[in-house]
């Protein structure tokens, strides 16, 4: 079948065909098509095999696998992430809950501080009012005190003034126009 | 010692499967390494683990899965991932098959055009029913780019149904031709290194160290190119699902 099949196609290894099975002076064995038959026979049963191995078991098989580690490596990612977002929030948590004692304390100090200072003004306040009034009544009675002093100068001035004009006159002056002078001189 | 580069890219009937008209079916060593690829991304994927920390072998299942996930995101859009185990098989076929085919010894099944053909004209049937059943002629717009002037319209639009149809062409040949021509140096470089030591003796040895530092250096670039090939088939897979998804550009 190697002559027919030389003869009818090849001119290139027409030549030589007659040695089949020789390595020697025979077709170039990649275009002797004394072989073809056999070769495209192997490959489409090796191919069509390797195909539905390929197609029904193998990628399936590894896609799956490289399918289910991304799985998990979004799951084990995602997880992470729930459990930082977790701990953000218990952070948070945790910060407001200072905060908010901060501010509390703040607040509790602050309202402690008003209340002594209002107490301590408060003090201070009666105190000065008491002061005040203390102060007041003191010059009240110096007052009284010099009105007091000032009328017994009077009288001491008319007396006195009446006593010399009749040491000097030897007539009591009418006590009236004593006075009265009295009261013009100390207006001045 | 002769260099025989090609012979890494026979394929060996293990045992005949059947007939389909003239054509003998056999399994071959070619069909082997498919298995081997099919069974090695089946136990990757499904014997690792489903642990919540994965370890290194459900790591290197995982970040297999969302690398081709975000390459189609990025290309396609989320519309993009009704075709995740499409483009995931293919990613994964082609990258494990390239990989296991850089041990020495092994078969690339990438090494033979008829299989990076079938796996092109299935991105692009793909593409050409998908594009058909969801845009209906919409479709027809990926080959009327907007903003173009109507004289020259006619000559993008030949130059865009050329690249179209071409692309199953240009999708499979880059994959084919990188490992093939990747395997062919290795060979060769690697021949080198015998080849001096037994036709030179001591000297040969000696000057056997260049083309072996070579071997290694390249070895790495074809461990890239595997991996980088695999990549490119499955992001040009995204690139031409997009024009089916979203045909307006």
């Amino acid at each position: 079948m190697a002559e027919s099949h030389g003869e009818a196609k090849g001119q290139k290894a027409g030549a030589h065909t007659e040695a089949e099975g020789g390595h020697h002076g025979g077709a170039f064995p990649p275009f002797d098509s004394s072989n073809y038959a056999s070769q495209l026979v192997s490959l489409a049963i090796a191919f069509v095999a390797l195909y539905l191995i390929v197609s029904r078991i193998a990628l399936p098989r590894v896609g799956g696998t490289i399918d289910a580690r991304q799985n998990k490596i979004e799951g084990d990612l995602a997880e992470a992430q729930k459990l930082k977002d977790e701990s953000d929030a218990a952070l948070k948590a945790y910060e407001t809950e200072l905060a908010n004692a901060r501010s509390n304390a703040q607040a509790i100090g602050n309202e402690t501080r008003e209340k002594l200072n209002a107490a301590s003004e408060a003090e201070r306040k009666a105190l000065e009012d008491k002061l005040a009034a203390k102060l007041a009544d003191a010059e009240k009675q110096i007052a009284t005190t010099r009105t007091n002093a000032m009328s017994n100068v009077r009288g001491i001035a008319a007396d006195a003034a009446g006593a010399i004009v009749q040491q000097l006159a030897g007539v009591t002056p009418d006590a009236n126009a004593v006075n009265s002078a009295v009261d013009a001189s100390l207006k001045g | 010692m002769k260099i025989d580069p090609i012979h890494q890219f026979n394929i060996e009937p293990l045992f005949t499967l059947g007939h389909i008209g003239n054509h003998t079916i056999a399994f071959t060593n070619s069909s082997l390494y498919m298995f081997i690829a099919v069974l090695l991304i089946a136990l990757l994927m499904v014997a690792s683990g489903r642990d919540l920390v994965p370890g290194r072998l459900q790591s290197v299942a995982e970040i297999s899965y969302e690398f081709v996930a975000s390459t189609i995101r990025g290309n396609a859009g989320a519309e993009g991932m009704k075709f995740f185990p499409l483009i995931f098989s293919l990613f994964m076929f082609i990258c494990v098959s390239n990989l296991v085919g850089v041990v020495p010894y092994t078969f690339t099944i990438a090494t033979h055009l008829i299989v990076t053909a079938a796996l092109a004209l299935l991105v692009f049937f793909t593409v050409l029913i998908y594009g058909l059943y969801k845009n209906g002629l919409k479709f027809f717009k990926i080959f009327v780019p907007s903003g173009v002037p109507i004289y020259i319209l006619p000559l993008v639009m030949f130059i865009e149904i050329l690249s179209f149809f071409l692309r199953p062409v240009s999708h499979s040949v880059r994959l084919f031709a990188n490992m093939l021509a990747g395997h062919i140096a290795l060979k060769v470089f690697a021949g080198f290194v015998a080849m001096l030591g037994f036709s030179l003796g001591a000297l040969g040895w000696v000057g056997g160290v260049l083309p072996l530092a070579l071997t290694v250096a390249l070895y790495a670039l074809e461990l890239l190119v595997a991996f980088l090939q695999a990549y490119v088939f499955a992001i040009l897979t995204c690139i031409y699902l997009n024009d089916a998804i979203h045909p307006g550009h």
